[in-house]
């Protein structure tokens, strides 16, 4: 039987007349890679901001476990704690270093002492492969080593999930492939992973069912090997071929 | 020239306190208007609405009026509703609220550029906003904001002259009496003028450290002084 980590229920999203989505269902369960791919402007970024608390949404319910974080009173700081977000743009704190950026949730959320929040640091960016870049600061960084110092911000805080947003879309592409190959570490690690991707190849190759939005919509969702393959519907076939078209040479460029 | 170098010896001491006092009426100044702009900065940016409006209008009246006027509202005007100061607090205060009207639109200036995007990166790990601004966006921003922020303690030095006005005996006061004693004008406000250089350079100096050791490797901040 599998364990839902986060359970998403009618959820709708508003911004003034502009509907996002309305009335969206997903669940991820404990282990699973879920990949969302859907054109711009669906409405994807604005799930994950919805999920992590950022932007509150107008109805419906998301539940951590068998806590719904969408409830009145909920404590965001303490829910937004247990959720990893990798972003786009990275947004390391640039003033710190590598293990600044790190440490710091470990020692003002978690309340660490210095010597453990390094220690634990040290091993998060050692997982991401980054123990020799420890005291660079983020300008110092390549967009690669930076993403995977978000990464490891992020997974330092031993979230129940993690949200990536487009985490490759702003690199070069020989920078990606050293980012997908720490992500798909992760997943085989067993995290509980939601990622909003263009990289058809970690979809195919990782994740345990991919998530196709359009216009605020959940088209369709499936086994890699019944989207790419089988799809139900012509949307999800022409995106899919459309996506890997434009991306796959990016891929190919990248490894 | 010779008599004029004489005026350092004869004057020297007197201009040395004067310049002590200018220096303590920047310090004191800058210090409160930092504080007092930080405030109004982070209430802009930050707090409800109602506050936000109230420093707005803070700032637009403590810049759209003279300082002159400020300093006199404070010193003539507030005894007359039973809050006297004296003449140097007086200054402080007027110096201070004052410029803290100036910090803060430098400040909030780099707030704005630090953003809302590394705002929801520290909310992300779990940081309060008053966590997040106090370790992600204020260390950011007051390193951003130092290279323009660093007009305003030289323009405050030179703005104190104007507390010699309610009687503080800064070196323009110095300066003033020297003049009557010597009825060389020219010369005396020169030799004043030459002090204020000094201490104007030394200032900048200081600054140009301080920009130096706060600065982050790779963290680009351009100077726009
Ligand atoms: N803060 C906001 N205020 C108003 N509208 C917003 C806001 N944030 C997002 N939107 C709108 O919501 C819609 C969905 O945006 P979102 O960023 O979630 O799309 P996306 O699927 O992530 O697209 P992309 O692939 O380009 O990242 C867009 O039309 C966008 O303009
Ligand atoms: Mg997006």
């Amino acid at each position: 039987m599998p364990k839902p980590i986060l359970t998403i229920k009618n959820l709708t999203k508003t911004y003034g007349q502009n509907v996002i989505f309305q009335n969206l269902d997903l669940t991820v369960n404990e282990g699973d890679t879920i990949v969302i791919i859907g054109p711009s402007g669906t409405g994807k970024s604005t799930l994950l901001r919805c999920v992590n608390l950022l932007t509150r949404p107008n109805e419906g319910q998301i539940w951590l476990d068998d806590l719904e974080i969408t409830a009145k009173g909920t404590d965001e700081d303490q829910v937004r704690q247990h959720i990893g977000m990798v972003f786009q743009n990275f947004l390391l704190f640039n003033h710190l270093t590598a293990l600044g950026n790190v440490k710091l949730g470990l020692t003002r959320v978690k309340h660490l002492s210095d010597e453990e929040a390094t220690e634990k640091a040290l091993h998060e960016l050692s997982r991401v492969g980054l123990a020799d870049r420890a005291d660079h600061y983020p300008g110092q960084l390549s967009g690669g080593q930076q993403q995977r110092v978000g990464i490891a911000r992020a997974l330092a805080m031993d979230p129940r999930v993690m949200l990536f947003d487009e985490p490759t879309s702003a690199l070069d592409p020989e920078l990606i492939g050293e980012v997908l190959e720490v992500m798909r570490k992760l997943a085989l690690d067993g995290m509980t992973m939601l990622v909003v991707t263009h990289e058809m190849g970690f979809a195919r190759e990782v994740a345990d069912r991919i998530v196709f939005m359009e216009k605020g919509y959940i088209v369709e969702e499936g086994s890699p090997d019944e989207m790419f393959n089988h799809p139900k519907f012509d949307r999800t076939r022409e995106f899919l071929w459309k996506i890997t078209e434009l991306y796959g040479k990016k891929e190919k460029e990248a490894e | 020239m010779l008599t004029w170098l004489g005026y350092f010896e004869r004057f020297g001491k007197n201009f040395l306190r004067g310049a002590g006092v200018t220096l303590e009426l920047t310090a004191v100044g800058l210090a409160i208007g930092f504080v007092l702009g930080l405030m109004l900065a982070l209430a802009r940016s930050y707090g409800p609405k109602w506050l936000q409006r109230a420093a707005a209008a803070y700032i637009a009246v403590f810049r759209g009026t003279p300082l002159l006027v400020q300093l006199f509202i404070i010193y003539y005007g507030l005894p007359e509703l039973g809050i006297a100061f004296s003449q140097n607090v007086a200054a402080y205060l007027a110096l201070g609220l004052n410029s803290a009207a100036y910090q803060a639109e430098y400040l909030r200036g780099s707030i704005n550029a630090i953003g809302a995007a590394q705002m929801e990166a520290g909310r992300s790990i779990g940081l309060s906003k008053w966590q997040a601004i106090g370790y992600v966006i204020l260390p950011q921003a007051l390193r951003l904001a130092l290279p323009s922020w660093s007009n305003e303690p030289i323009s405050l030095l030179k703005t104190t002259a104007i507390v010699f006005l309610i009687a503080v005996q800064d070196l323009m006061a110095e300066g003033k009496r020297a003049a009557t004693t010597t009825f060389d004008f020219v010369g005396i406000y020169l030799a004043v003028a030459v002090v204020y250089l000094v201490m104007v350079f030394a200032l900048d100096a200081l600054l140009k450290f301080l920009e130096r050791k706060t600065k982050i490797p790779g963290m680009d901040i351009e100077t726009r002084r």
